[in-house]
């Protein structure tokens, strides 16, 4: 696939579709975007900045850029890739080291089929071929934290290869346009991780943390098909979501479970490849997107002011948001791959391939797995867009914001209003309210029963949409109370009695005798605002269409 | 009683002859007194005397564990013993103490093994005398013995012309020959536990790749190491590699397949056999007693009624610089773990990580070590990969296909020598470096471990010298069983003689039972 033009072509801007509050860009102008200096890396593909969108000078060449991806992904499992050692993020420092993560000489790997699971499943998910075999190898560096001198990978002979990845780009002309674009997979590889340095500048010692070593990674190698920091960031978010349903890996950047190095280059199309960087340890969406845009704009500044670019190794510094290169101190590396002679080949069998007498706990069926592949991300917004009649975009954001889509879920369940005013109301209120305080899902002080019961209300007409938003208020400061005893506690529930309602209208009629003039001269925003004082006087507790069946019999309409 | 064979010993014990604190302590006396030869590097006498006292408890009980139970046994050093220093004979790993055991030294203490010590080697078993350790050479006990005192010439009766005893585990043999345990373990990557059997007069078993665990060798090539085995008799390597073999699920090399193996039948009928005699390794530099001897065997086997013919194995002239190739790329990537960070020897240099990495390694280190990482990972670089590493992988392929073709010919046996000459003066031995001395005695035996095949040198007879020479034998894979059937039958007829311990004798602490002193049919 040949990189696309960088941009210029494009008018206006484009957006990701995978803006956590996509949803609410139709509506007017009233939600604030999501709070800056957010710590959950989830969602910060929202905080993309398009820098390289600007516009050529006169008589300048078009640039493309040329993005590809490396991309380690931890393996959720519960002991190491080689050894016994339980995973877990954030333990005390060296407390999860076997023997063999500690490189003990005599210790040997014994491959953790739940890795390899985790692998297949992977694969299948991003339509690679898997390979019936596949080979471990060891890659040789020295480096603290690398007890064994070496890693073990698979360089020859990956479990898959050649799959491909479909991810949505939104852009935004008039209206609203998807775009559905792909990037090939070349090859997914099973690796060891590599434990922690800790430098102690201070002292000038280095610290090592063997918890990691060793734990379990899938390296996700993207083919160069992506041309901006955009479009890879909403790549890996869609990455992220699949490892995510899969279960395959927890993925969480901040955490580490989820690490993208990227390699950049630019050139004019139709002519060879430029010279590429590659820029490694980009943990965070918004860093991904914005260290890959600078870099492509600083290749491009470089090569047009006659300087070129070096195949070199770069890092981003957030907080002045460039890419710096970083020191190498044993220049070029020559890693000495060897096969491990320690683990045989990895052989996987399918449903024609698998021996009748094979023992069930020592083989891997990979037709098995297939059928036992969750729901992916792609069809679940189908399945949203198709069983609740809502937009592409809302379903976007439902699975982009972690947890929303199963908060969602269990309010449809619960309630017995329309899946609209559910989307509506959890799109548009609720993650309004998340937003404001900068919240996860998980940390909502609102249930999905809460709401679900307040939707209840609102469906059987007890009380008006103004109301509710009263008493969702109330339910946000969690403090316990159930919807409907907010809203008899404080009256919100509509005035089911017509007397009184007359009563209150007749009040209004009476003391706005210009208002009623202005209505019957047929001006057709006045009927509205002596609704709207009848509504006031009825704490808005009364129906607005009842109201005005009542106004307009009572001024004989 | 310490002359006697390991199943002689068990039958005393079982009878109460003898009790399992009595034989071990008349071993650690033995140890003492032939602390000259240098086998051991460590006495583990306090664990020993221990296990002693729970063995002697057990057998009181009636609840003996088996064969093994209270049999003083030694293991070379380069087996992890869990809180027993395990050095591989180098400053690297002086003062390690491994917190876990290696599947055959557990598998060996599960059955009541007594364990007196780890025995002496070339460092990381990078060797063929083991001469090349930081503790000092091993001696051979047969340099003391009446055989050879009475077989060398007159100018050579004084202590500087003790010989070495073989290597790399050299300390296991040594210490097996001296009577100082009745089954030692050793390990066997080019030859080095058949190489030591043959010099030392003793059974040394190189099982088929796979069938025994490595968890806890510390390695030396992964895809050829083998755990080996030392005794007096081949029966007593077929009990010993009864309890050593099987699925390791900590060693993923290990077959999956249950392993049944028995005792060898004491009659075995070998006139049905087809013995395979590989006109390549009839070398020029091959002693003319050695040559001599080969064929004599293979006469006996004639004579039985088995098929004897020629055969090829047409890649062998090969295996030897393949094997260089192969086992230096390993090793550069198995020593890449000792930078003295997680265990063993650290420098005191700490200006940098880098630094420090450079002097630990040159400190801990010998010169045959880090030449070997040197051409180790000048094969592994990328642009050589292909020229030496891959290379050597085809014809190592190559090598296993003859072997195979062979097998597959009605072969199923191979006799070859398992040295080219006795073994020699250790200042003889010293005029060559470590690396032509590796590629002169690996010539026999390390083909094999290229195949993965089990291999199996059986003592034959003396030399004119009064130095003890073996044969060797080669199986298929997984063969084992009928490999060590031949061999005991083969044993059997040659009845190979006792070592005759002058010094250690004198005191009665040694009975000869089985002191036959001649062979019957092989004697120069």
């Amino acid at each position: 696939m040949a990189a696309s033009v960088l941009r210029l072509g494009i008018p206006g801007r484009r957006w990701a579709l995978a803006w956590i509050d996509g949803g609410s860009r139709h509506r007017s102008g009233t939600q604030p975007g999501p709070t800056s200096n957010r710590a959950r890396g989830q969602s910060s593909v929202a905080q993309l900045s398009l820098r390289t969108a600007q516009k050529p000078r006169k008589g300048e060449h078009k640039w493309a850029a040329v993005v590809g991806l490396e991309i380690h992904a931890q393996i959720c499992s519960n002991s190491k890739l080689f050894s016994g050692a339980q995973v877990c993020f954030a333990a005390p420092p060296n407390s999860l080291v076997s023997f063999f993560d500690a490189s003990l000489p005599g210790t040997l790997p014994v491959l953790n089929r739940r890795c390899v699971e985790a692998a297949v499943m992977t694969g299948l998910a991003l339509n690679c071929h898997i390979n019936r075999k596949s080979l471990f190898d060891r890659k040789h560096y020295f480096y603290a934290d690398l007890p064994a001198g070496y890693q073990i990978t698979q360089q020859r002979l990956p479990i898959a290869t050649n799959g491909h990845l479909t991810y949505n780009i939104y852009i935004r002309k008039k209206q609203s346009q998807v775009t559905t674009k792909t990037v090939r997979i070349k090859q997914i590889q099973l690796e060891q991780d590599s434990g922690k340095s800790l430098h102690d500048d201070l002292r000038s010692q280095t610290l090592i943390d063997l918890n990691r070593a060793g734990v379990g990674l899938l390296e996700v190698v993207l083919e160069p098909d992506l041309c901006c920091g955009e479009e890879a960031a909403v790549a890996v978010r869609e990455l992220q979501l699949i490892l995510q349903a899969l279960g395959t890996s927890q993925a969480n950047m901040a955490e580490g479970q989820l690490r993208v190095d990227a390699n950049i280059s630019v050139h004019h199309p139709g002519e060879p490849l430029g010279v590429r960087t590659e820029v490694k340890n980009l943990n965070s969406l918004r860093f991904l997107a914005k260290a890959i845009d600078y870099e492509i704009q600083r290749q491009i500044t470089e090569l047009e002011d006659g300087g070129e670019v070096l195949n070199e190794t770069r890092s981003f510094d957030y907080k002045l948001g460039c890419t710096v290169p970083m020191r190498d101190k044993e220049g070029k590396q020559d890693y000495r791959f060897m096969p491990e002679p320690n683990l045989p080949p990895l052989v996987l069998y399918d449903a024609t391939s698998l021996p009748s007498d094979a023992d069930s706990q020592q083989v891997i069926n990979i037709d098995q797995l297939r059928d036992m592949l969750p729901e992916l991300p792609s069809a679940t917004r189908e399945r949203l867009v198709q069983q609740y009649g809502m937009l592409p975009e809302h379903s976007f954001t439902l699975l982009n914001e972690v947890g929303l889509l199963e908060f969602f879920q269990n309010v449809i369940k619960e309630t017995r209003a329309e899946p609209k005013k559910v989307t509506n109301w959890v799109l548009n209120t609720f993650l309004y309210y998340l937003k404001q305080q900068n919240l996860a899902v998980s940390e909502s002080p609102v249930t999905p029963g809460a709401l679900a019961e307040l939707l209840d209300l609102l469906d059987s007409k007890a009380i008006s949409s103004a109301a509710a938003k009263q008493v969702f208020e109330e339910l946000w400061k969690g403090q316990g109370k159930t919807a409907a005893q907010i809203m008899s506690e404080q009256q919100l529930e509509l005035m089911q009695d017509r007397e009184a309602l007359e009563q209150l209208c007749q009040a209004t009629i009476d003391g706005h005798p210009q208002t009623v003039m202005d209505v019957k001269k047929r001006n057709p925003k006045a009927i509205n605002k002596l609704i709207g004082l009848v509504r006031k006087a009825s704490l808005s507790r009364a129906d607005p269409a009842l109201i005005k069946e009542i106004l307009e019999k009572k001024l004989s309409l | 009683m310490l002359g006697r064979t390991l199943l002689e010993v068990s039958a005393a014990l079982k009878q109460g002859q003898v009790t399992p604190t009595e034989l071990c302590k008349k071993c650690l006396s033995l140890i003492t007194k032939t602390k000259y030869l240098n086998a051991y590097i460590t006495v583990s006498e306090e664990v020993a005397l221990k296990q002693a006292e729970e063995s002697e408890r057990r057998y009181k009980q009636g609840q003996s564990l088996g064969d093994l139970d209270g049999i003083p046994v030694a293991v070379k050093d380069n087996f992890s013993t869990a809180g027993i220093e395990t050095t591989c004979a180098s400053n690297m790993l002086k003062g390690y103490i491994p917190p876990y055991n290696a599947t055959v030294v557990q598998k060996l203490l599960d059955q009541g093994a007594l364990l007196m010590g780890k025995t002496n080697l070339d460092e990381f078993a990078m060797g063929s005398g083991s001469t090349d350790g930081v503790f000092g050479p091993v001696k051979n006990p047969w340099s003391y013995s009446k055989q050879h005192r009475e077989g060398r010439r007159h100018d050579e009766h004084d202590d500087s012309h003790w010989l070495i005893a073989g290597g790399s585990s050299g300390g296991s043999a040594a210490a097996v020959a001296a009577f100082t345990c009745f089954a030692a373990l050793g390990s066997d990557t080019g030859g080095s536990t058949r190489n030591p059997a043959a010099h030392c007069g003793l059974v040394g078993f190189k099982p088929s790749y796979g069938l025994v665990s490595r968890h806890g060798l510390i390695p030396l090539v992964n895809s050829m190491d083998v755990p080996g085995i030392f005794t007096r008799c081949v029966d007593d390597t077929a009990i010993v590699l009864g309890i050593l073999a099987g699925h390791d699920p900590k060693d993923s090399t290990t077959v999956q397949d249950p392993i049944k193996l028995s005792r060898i039948p004491s009659e075995v009928d070998v006139s049905r056999l087809c013995i395979g005699i590989p006109k390549e390794y009839l070398v020029p530099e091959l002693s003319s007693e050695i040559r001599s001897l080969w064929s004599q065997a293979s006469d006996l086997f004639k004579s039985e009624g088995a098929k004897v013919i020629e055969v090829s194995l047409p890649h062998t002239c090969y295996s030897i610089v393949c094997y260089h190739v192969l086992c230096t790329s390993e090793v550069a990537s198995n020593m890449a773990r000792f930078d003295g960070l997680q265990y063993g020897h650290r420098s005191g240099i700490d200006v940098s990580t880098e630094a420090m990495y450079a002097a630990t390694r040159q400190e801990g280190f010998n010169d045959v070590v880090r030449g070997r990482i040197l051409s180790g990972n000048f094969f592994l670089l990328k642009e050589n990969y292909e020229n030496y590493f891959v290379k050597a992988q085809k014809v190592r392929r190559l090598i296993l296909r003859d072997f195979v073709n062979v097998f597959d010919s009605g072969v199923d046996v191979l006799l070859t020598p398992t040295t080219l000459t006795e073994a020699v003066p250790y200042l003889e031995f010293i005029k060559e470096d470590n690396r032509t001395r590796s590629a002169q005695d690996d010539i026999f035996t390390q083909a094999v471990n290229m195949a993965g095949l089990p291999a199996v040198s059986v003592p034959v007879a003396l030399s004119n010298q009064g130095l003890p020479i073996g044969l060797q034998f080669i199986g298929r894979a997984f063969c084992d069983q009928q490999l060590l059937t031949v061999a005991k039958w083969f044993e059997k007829q040659v009845q190979f003689p006792v070592i005759q311990l002058q010094d250690l004798m004198d005191d009665g602490s040694l009975v000869l039972e089985n002191g036959k002193l001649t062979s019957v049919s092989l004697t120069q």
